[in-house]
């Protein structure tokens, strides 16, 4: 797969692996409206992933679409960052990955909605207002938990601790990121993370949390290095794939 | 109306501007404007601004939200109502951009919205605001005095809330 089908796929995966952890909490959120909130962000982030796994294929040329590079991959051809497989954990650390992601990915869509490669501009541009309100949701739960109980604030405090040591990689570039902006569909995720800091220090402020202590980041989702946990995730996802492959209905 | 709306080029139809293909964009949107959301039944397709484009022998349409599941539904419903009626030639084309906004609904679809039950977005507010919150108005009783129980609900395009004047709950359709 060549670089720039290969940053498609990145952003895919990112979404589809996300998506699908957030699915495991339907049926089981502590309440109703969280229930609806955490199935809906799911929702969008597969909405997301069907798009950018459709353009790598359709870059890649080899007639594999969204649905071939998302159930028949195995572990070490996902290329997701670490982030996004980490188990849902209790509620505060749903919200705590949530949080971290959905503050990255704002600010990487609004910067993609203006490159000139009009398919990943386009995508971006649709995504982001989509994000925009997972940012949201995630900013309100983060102070909601920090700023409640003692009971709640321990919580999200071991939430976003767990989360932390994987939100460097976030704006780790390579030569699949240097391509990309070569060719005008990348960002430059390093000018990101002023940003991103800001943003994450306001709302940990008004949640009275102070910012984890820094951690050595962990590394390796987008060269197909994972964590165990996104194994058990795919074994769920692709499933019916791996008992029939091929099958439709 | 939607097809008016400033995106991408004029139909590429060469029939399109003489009166073969203007009369039959017409009656294609004739046959669309009967075709009714999946999810939300009360209103249609070109109500809700989903359709962005008919000429004589394509329609384009876009999808509200990204994951949104009736997209697929959507546009299996107008093939089925474009075939049944007579132009199964007309082909149907997805764009992502520019991407759909709640300020598309017509004003008749806002007005069925609330007949439905469901507070439309107000107008425009989109454009001003992703995080648009103003109070919406009960669709039963029309009071202002709501407020937001869930930012999401029953489908992507649809918050909860709930009327502190008559104690009823309503979807609001969001504004993005």
């Amino acid at each position: 797969m060549d670089k720039i089908a290969t940053y498609a796929l990145r952003l895919g995966d990112d979404s589809l692996v996300l998506g699908q952890r957030l699915g495991e909490w339907c049926g089981h959120a502590p309440a109703l409206e969280v229930d609806l909130s955490l199935a809906n962000v799911a929702l969008d982030q597969v909405g997301q992933a069907t798009h950018f796994l459709n353009l790598a294929g359709e870059i890649e040329g080899e007639g594999r679409d969204g649905d071939a590079l998302a159930f028949r991959r195995d572990v070490m051809d996902f290329t997701n960052c670490l982030l996004v497989e980490q188990p849902n954990g209790d509620f505060a650390q749903t919200i705590a990955r949530q949080f971290l992601f959905s503050h990255y990915q704002a600010l990487l869509f609004e910067q993609m909605t203006a490159a000139k490669d009009t398919r990943f501009a386009a995508i971006a541009a649709k995504a982001a207002k989509e994000v925009a309100y997972h940012a949201t949701l995630a900013s309100d739960w983060v102070i909601r938990l920090g700023d409640g109980t003692e009971e709640s604030k321990a919580r999200m405090i071991a939430g976003l601790d767990w989360m932390w040591r994987f939100a460097d990689e976030l704006f780790l570039m390579d030569d699949v990121d240097v391509a990309a902006i070569a060719a005008g569909a990348g960002v430059d995720k390093t000018a990101l993370r002023a940003a991103w800091d800001a943003r994450i220090d306001a709302v940990l402020a008004e949640a009275t949390l102070a910012r984890p202590a820094p951690r050595r980041a962990t590394t390796g989702g987008r060269v197909g290095r994972h964590s165990e946990h996104l194994g058990h995730l795919l074994s769920e996802m692709q499933f019916l794939q791996r008992a029939y492959p091929g099958a439709t209905w | 109306m939607v097809s008016a709306a400033p995106h991408g080029p004029p139909a590429p139809s060469p029939a399109s501007a003489t009166d073969a293909g203007g009369t039959s964009a017409l009656h294609i949107r004739a046959i669309l404007a009967k075709v009714p959301d999946p999810e939300i039944p009360a209103v249609s397709v070109v109500d809700l601004g989903i359709v962005r484009e008919i000429s004589a022998d394509r329609v384009v349409i876009t999808p509200t939200y990204t994951g949104c599941p009736a997209t697929i539904a959507i546009e299996q419903m107008i093939r089925a109502a474009l075939d049944a009626n007579g132009f199964a030639d007309v082909r149907i084309e997805t764009t992502l951009s520019p991407p759909w906004s709640s300020d598309w609904i017509s004003d008749e679809g806002r007005e069925k919205l609330r007949a439905y039950g469901i507070a439309p977005p107000p107008k425009g507010a989109a454009t001003a605001s992703v995080k648009n919150q103003m109070a919406a108005e009960c669709p039963q009783c029309r009071s202002s005095n709501t407020e937001e129980l869930s930012r999401f609900g029953s489908t992507p395009c649809k918050a909860l809330w709930r009327c502190k004047s008559c104690a009823e709950p309503f979807d609001r359709f969001k504004c993005h």
